[in-house]
């Protein structure tokens, strides 16, 4: 029963991780860039919730909504300031840089706002927990918000991506930007799109993280944010169900590897097993695999 | 021979140049007592990030890949010489400190070989991924290793208790409290780190300067610029983007030697993947390729954060700011045309002045 108990554990922090990465996958795939910042976003999401709850006194409801409106407006000014100026850059390496420095500048603004001690977050969501097997396998009720939204979010922008005109053009401008914008797409406006939707997913993602690890400092984004992006890169990065099979996985093995092996090695085991899927599949699980012409 | 001094011998005698210049300002502002405390305690790390920011730039700017796990080669590096400098305590303490960098120097580049065969297969941003998974893996591993000395030689183990160490013996790493007392090692020696961390960085700029200008370092760059061109041409891509990544990581492991050395406790937890990014951040705004420039910006950005602790909770926010400003301003077109536009009005002037 404890493996059962385990795997639903590993899946709904893997839900969590398919989120962010699903932000992060997006946002390579079209604007071809490692957003180092993204995970500070979901921390940023974190606290207006926070806030919105217990200085605002807001429903949880409507603090929700505006965070989310809040990180996707964050992110679309992000893109407009430091990362748009940089999208004809000669390295490629720049706008790496510059979300580094975002990255550091957002950590740095909830610092000096918030302050460094961790705050205890508030339980926004409340579902009853559902016994099975005569309560021997509990599971929470944030568990299951967790995978169901994680479902729903991915479903959404699967149909959001080929079934709308706006989703086609963001197909477009990822496999060619210039021939896109020859067609007719607006490619300005897509790009700023992506960056509003994975911003905002990325305050949803904040809100499940902070309900089922109630604690948030300047810094809870940091990891969250990288081991999503390992997630994204191991389901073949620029890939909707890749973002989602691979933080799934990912979360699955963290805490199998916390369970039952050694809770200090787990996340050098995520990384090994991203090492060992790369150089058997250098492109992911779902990556395309693009030949080389000359 | 002032005539046979090519533009890249002259370019590499400025580099030795600058580092000497360096060396001798900071020297006559100690000797008259004009160098504060907060200076005196930067210069071993200031040489020790010069030191990563330009072996990184072999990796990032001549072999043209990206990695994030440089801060992994420096803790191999550190930790390696720091348990030699424990446990060959006996040796006097020239040799032991000039043995302990070869061993850094050469456990990183063991290192190098082992990650770098599988890494350099893949590309881009993947290779970056995987780099900096690496780093993260060498840390955790670090995190929980347990090693300590007696007379029954070495004992390796997961935790302290399974060190089984017999009465006298002594525990010189424990997980993640790590090594203490390394520089305490070199009562003589600890004064002079500073001028051996300088000629470290000279020593680094020779050997990077000395084969990027060599046939193996064109062969580096070729295979950079045109991977597809470069095998064509018989260059074998993957020996020579292994030879850059091997001699790039046991640099980073001379670092991690002076930077364990210099501290009296080191813990793993300072090698995480924000250190392998501050490196990056010197590199790319120095300029990719650019070794003088790497040396500066390692210098303006190490000691900026540091200078402005006056300003408390400010002063990462404000390096922050410097740091998006400076990429931007940088390396946007549009900043860069912008550039170019002022720099022809004010050529344009002078041009005017002296022509009236």
């Amino acid at each position: 029963m404890s493996f059962l108990s385990y795997l639903k554990d590993g899946i709904s922090l893997g839900s969590i991780y398919a989120i962010i990465a699903l932000g992060y996958t997006m946002v390579y795939g079209i604007a071809k860039m490692l957003n180092f910042a993204h995970g500070d976003v979901i921390m940023v999401g974190a606290y207006v919730i926070l806030t919105a709850v217990t200085r605002g006194g807001m429903s949880p409801v409507l603090a929700v909504a505006l965070s989310v409106i809040f990180c996707t407006v964050l992110g679309m000014v992000i893109e407009k300031v430091a990362y748009s100026p940089l999208r004809k850059a000669s390295s490629n390496l720049a706008v790496l840089i510059t979300a580094i420095g975002v990255s550091y500048l957002l950590q740095n603004l909830a610092l000096l706002i918030f302050g460094a001690d961790a705050k205890s977050f508030v339980t926004v969501i409340d579902v009853p927990s559902v016994s099975l097997f005569d309560g021997q396998l509990v599971i929470k009720g944030i568990t299951i918000v967790t995978i169901l939204s994680c479902i729903v979010i991915m479903a959404g922008l699967m149909l959001f991506v080929q079934k709308t005109k706006p989703g086609r053009a963001m197909q477009a401008v990822s496999e060619d930007r210039d021939a896109a914008q020859l067609m007719g797409v607006n490619v300005n406006a897509t790009i700023s799109m992506t960056f509003a939707i994975g911003s905002g997913l990325a305050a949803i993602a904040g809100l499940l993280l902070c309900q089922t690890y109630p604690t948030l400092t300047p810094y809870t984004g940091a990891m969250p944010g990288i081991k999503a992006f390992v997630a994204a890169v191991f389901g073949g990065i620029g890939s909707i169900p890749g973002a989602m099979v691979g933080g799934i996985l990912l979360g699955v093995i963290e805490i199998f590897g916390k369970a039952y092996i050694s809770s200090q090695v787990a996340d050098a085991i995520c990384f090994a097993v991203l090492i060992v899927v790369l150089l058997v599949k250098p492109t992911g699980l779902f990556g395309k695999n693009i030949q080389e012409k000359v | 021979m002032k005539k046979t001094m090519n533009k890249t011998t002259k370019n590499n005698f400025i580099n030795y140049g600058i580092v000497i210049a360096i060396f001798v300002i900071v020297e006559i502002l100690s000797g008259t007592g004009n160098l504060s405390r907060l200076l005196t305690g930067l210069l071993v790390p200031l040489c020790v990030y010069t030191i990563a920011a330009i072996s990184l730039n072999l990796v990032v700017g001549f072999s043209g890949e990206l990695s994030l796990g440089h801060a992994g080669f420096m803790c191999v590096g550190a930790y390696s010489s720091a348990l030699f400098s424990h446990i060959a305590s006996d040796i006097p303490q020239v040799p032991r400190f000039i043995l302990a960098i070869l061993i850094g120097a050469a456990v990183a580049a063991v290192f190098g070989v082992i990650i770098g065969i599988p890494v350099l297969r893949l590309r881009g941003d993947y290779l970056a991924i995987v780099t900096l998974a690496f780093g993260e893996i060498i840390k955790n591993l670090i995190n929980i290793l347990y090693v300590g000395f007696d007379e029954n030689g070495l004992h390796v183990a997961t935790s302290s208790a399974n060190l089984k160490l017999v009465a006298g013996g002594k525990q010189i790493l424990k997980g993640a409290l790590g090594i203490s007392g390394t520089g305490a090692l070199y009562k003589d020696v600890k004064h002079y780190f500073f001028p051996i961390g300088i000629i470290l960085v000279l020593l680094t700029l020779f050997i990077v300067q000395n084969l990027v200008n060599s046939r193996s370092g064109r062969a580096i760059m070729a295979t950079r610029d045109n991977r597809i061109a470069a095998e064509s041409v018989g260059i074998d891509v993957t020996k020579f983007k292994l030879l850059a990544f091997t001699i790039s990581a046991a640099l980073a492991g001379v670092a991690g030697v002076l930077y364990a050395h210099n501290l009296s406790m080191l813990k793993v937890s300072g090698f995480d993947y924000n250190m392998s990014i501050l490196i990056l951040v010197y590199v790319v705004l120095g300029g990719i390729g650019n070794l003088r420039g790497s040396m500066i910006a390692a210098i303006i950005l190490y000691a900026l954060p540091e200078l402005l602790r006056g300003f408390a909770n400010y002063r990462m926010l404000i390096y922050a700011i410097v740091l998006i400003v400076m990429m931007l301003f940088n390396w946007a077109p549009a900043a860069r045309n912008w550039r170019a536009r002022v720099m022809e009005k004010i050529r344009g002037t002078k041009n005017k002045k002296e022509a009236a």
